[in-house]
């Protein structure tokens, strides 16, 4: 039902060197009136990308500037998409064309959130992505393979291995539905719920 | 068996585990479901596609809490329709599917997590999630409670479990005694600020110790519910007879004997003596001091007499440049333009209560907007009761209508660009209460101390007040 599968991709990175990235500056809360799951990407870090008037870019922020453009991973820094449980922000990172995610660390709900909507969390130590943070400002066209089976991420020919959730993996690999996944268990939920009436 | 001492976390979590299986994540049951406007229209889509029913109906309880207006909320059409249309979706989806539903015109209307336990539907040993990060706050009943994704309410409406995999366990042990006009709200902006925003991700937090024990419901609830600020999927307290007390005027018994035994349920949530947490950290309460933050997280906070950073990292750079503070200097004294006394973290009575104390028979500072918006119509009727509305109109506050308000600014309640809000609320986040808006969080006391003085001030010289 869902499409919540990633697809191994080979692709540019757009730099977010910040830490705690909130999922308020991902989406501000005056677009969450929403009922749909459209439209989002457009609005991906709106008050960051926009002057107050909300129209006149930014020319220092990340996503206004030509040289990223067509980036399909954003690489973060410590503690991104900590805050509001608004699943609203994966939403708008693959409205805005992006794939997957790279940080230090990613907060619980977002990294929950991301995993139902084939949004790929990578996580590498610090060490590897300030040198990727300095990189990919000095030459923003180096492209970045992603391998999920694997595991690796392949940056100026060098591979690094992610950790991941056996089951998120499965999910993220298979596009794995997984309320089909728990009700091929009604039969236990059944169970529990006379046990314990 | 070796090893059998556990704790509550573990305990709540063991008793819930409907499946479990190597590799996979354990399938949980869920108690109780909390539904509200924003984070559930697109999980009802996607229940009508597969054509399946909200599994457990009499489980699952909705309200109407962050896009709801706060004032003129009865006058169609709202200024943003968005709005409107959301929350009628919601109306339409309960409706369609059979859910209780608490509307503008209930009694009971009000923020998610002030109506959960005011119904006594929050309990000891639950399982209780919202789509909604603060649903930490029922924690502070004993009860395991976490927020979830749009996928993750859909997942409950349409199985009532979750799958998840355990967290570590944290005990955070608060000793000795609260300064007087010091808060819980004071003790958890500290605990924030001593292990940072992070500092929780992967645990459940267990709040102990004396301070704790002598917290009242209200107080407990404020420091569960920021949990989430520190990262921590959950934070619990065990409960007490101050538990008990909050309780069981709440929950409606057949009889005596079914009081009895649900109290005695109740008590035995309890982490065993000698079990093991993965971590543990101790405060003697004595120490803290009111707190209010500088930056732009909530662990970007300092004590009253502090000083703030004077330079660090560029995350403090951007913080400070956002907030237009000077790197060393103090709180105190800070000016202010606004003023929220509300939001799931501060807006019961017993806040209230304080807010009023300190405000009574004065005069909020010349330019100062307050908004004071109880969470919901039960603490608002009660306030009234006990005449605080009047202390509030009186001084040159706004009293309004329960809901979410300016903690989100999701229904028009906006802090102008380049305005200081000394707030209630929990998050400081850049553009939370509007583009621009620059939110000291602090607790209802020293909120209050800052509508009067129109400055941030200190809340342990107003103690003839409270």
């Amino acid at each position: 039902m869902r499409t919540s599968q990633f697809k191994d991709l080979t692709a540019t990175l757009a730099p977010l060197l910040r830490d705690n990235v909130d999922t308020d500056q991902i989406i501000p809360a005056r677009y969450l009136t929403a009922t749909n799951k459209k439209g989002f990407g457009k609005r991906l870090f709106m008050d960051l990308r926009y002057e107050e008037d909300g129209k006149t870019p930014r020319p220092d922020f990340v996503l206004n500037q030509k040289k990223f453009k067509g980036a399909k991973i954003l690489l973060g820094h410590k503690n991104f998409g900590c805050g509001s449980s608004r699943e609203h922000a994966p939403w708008a990172l693959l409205g805005a064309g992006f794939n997957a995610v790279i940080a230090i660390s990613f907060a619980d709900i977002f990294r929950n959130n991301s995993a139902k909507n084939g949004l790929l969390l990578i996580e590498l130590p610090r060490k590897i992505i300030d040198m990727m943070h300095t990189e990919v400002v000095e030459n923003p066209k180096e492209k970045a393979a992603i391998n999920l089976k694997n595991q690796t991420i392949t940056w100026k020919k060098q591979a690094h291995s992610f950790p991941i959730n056996p089951f998120v993996k499965r999910c993220l690999m298979e596009g794995l539905d997984d309320i089909g996944y728990t009700l091929s268990f009604a039969d236990q939920i059944k169970a529990y719920e006379q046990k314990t009436r | 068996m070796v090893n059998a001492k556990k704790t509550l976390y573990e305990k709540i979590w063991d008793a819930h585990v409907v499946r479990e299986a190597k590799g996979e994540p354990t399938i949980l049951y869920i108690d109780l479901h909390l539904i509200h406007e924003v984070t559930t229209p697109q999980a009802f889509t996607g229940l009508h596609n597969r054509k399946l029913p909200v599994r457990r109906t009499d489980l699952t309880i909705a309200t109407m809490d962050h896009s709801v207006p706060s004032i003129n909320r009865k006058k169609l059409p709202w200024p943003d329709a968005l709005a409107q249309k959301q929350v009628g979706m919601l109306a339409d989806n309960c409706k369609k599917y059979g859910i209780t539903l608490y509307d503008l015109d209930s009694k009971h209307q009000g923020i998610v997590h002030v109506i959960g336990p005011e119904l006594g539907l929050t309990q000891p040993g639950k399982t209780v999630v919202c789509g909604d990060s603060h649903t930490s706050t029922h924690g502070a009943f004993g009860a395991l409670a976490f927020g979830i994704g749009t996928s993750e309410v859909e997942h409950v409406l349409a199985t009532q479990c979750l799958l998840q995999n355990k967290t570590k366990t944290m005990a955070i042990i608060i000793n000795g005694t609260l300064q007087p006009g010091v808060y819980s709200k004071d003790i958890i902006l500290r605990i924030i600020h001593e292990l940072g925003i992070a500092g929780g991700i992967g645990y459940t937090f267990e709040y102990r110790g004396s301070a704790i024990r002598a917290l009242s419901m209200e107080a407990r609830m404020t420091i569960c519910n920021m949990s989430i600020e520190a990262g921590a999927r959950a934070g619990i307290i065990a409960p007490d007879q101050t538990t008990v007390d909050y309780l069981e005027k709440r929950v409606k018994f057949k009889n005596d004997s079914e009081k009895k035994k649900a109290i005695a349920r109740w008590l035995s949530w309890q982490t065993d003596k000698g079990a093991k947490f993965d971590k543990e950290i101790v405060m003697d309460a004595a120490t803290i001091e009111p707190m209010v933050t500088w930056g732009t997280n909530p662990g970007m906070s300092v004590g009253i007499t502090k000083k703030i950073p004077d330079g660090g990292g560029e995350d403090i750079k951007q913080a400070l440049e956002y907030m237009g503070l000077q790197g060393g200097q103090k709180m105190r004294g800070q000016k202010i333009d606004y003023v929220f006394m509300g939001s799931c973290t501060n807006s019961r009575i017993e806040d209230l209560r304080v807010e009023a104390s300190i405000i009574k028979g004065k005069k909020i500072a010349p330019g100062v907007t307050c908004y004071v918006v109880p969470g919901s119509y039960e603490v608002k009727h009660k306030a009234e009761a006990e005449g605080l509305d009047k202390i509030f109109l009186s001084a040159g506050c706004e009293w309004r209508e329960p809901g979410c308000s300016m903690c989100i600014g999701m229904n028009g309640d906006l802090v102008p660009s380049g305005k200081y809000c000394a707030s209630t609320s929990n998050r400081n986040f850049m553009g939370r209460q509007g583009k621009g808006a620059r939110t000291l969080l602090m607790s209802p006391a020293m909120a209050a101390v800052a509508a009067i003085e129109g400055a941030v001030g200190d809340a342990r010289e107003y103690l003839e007040d409270v």
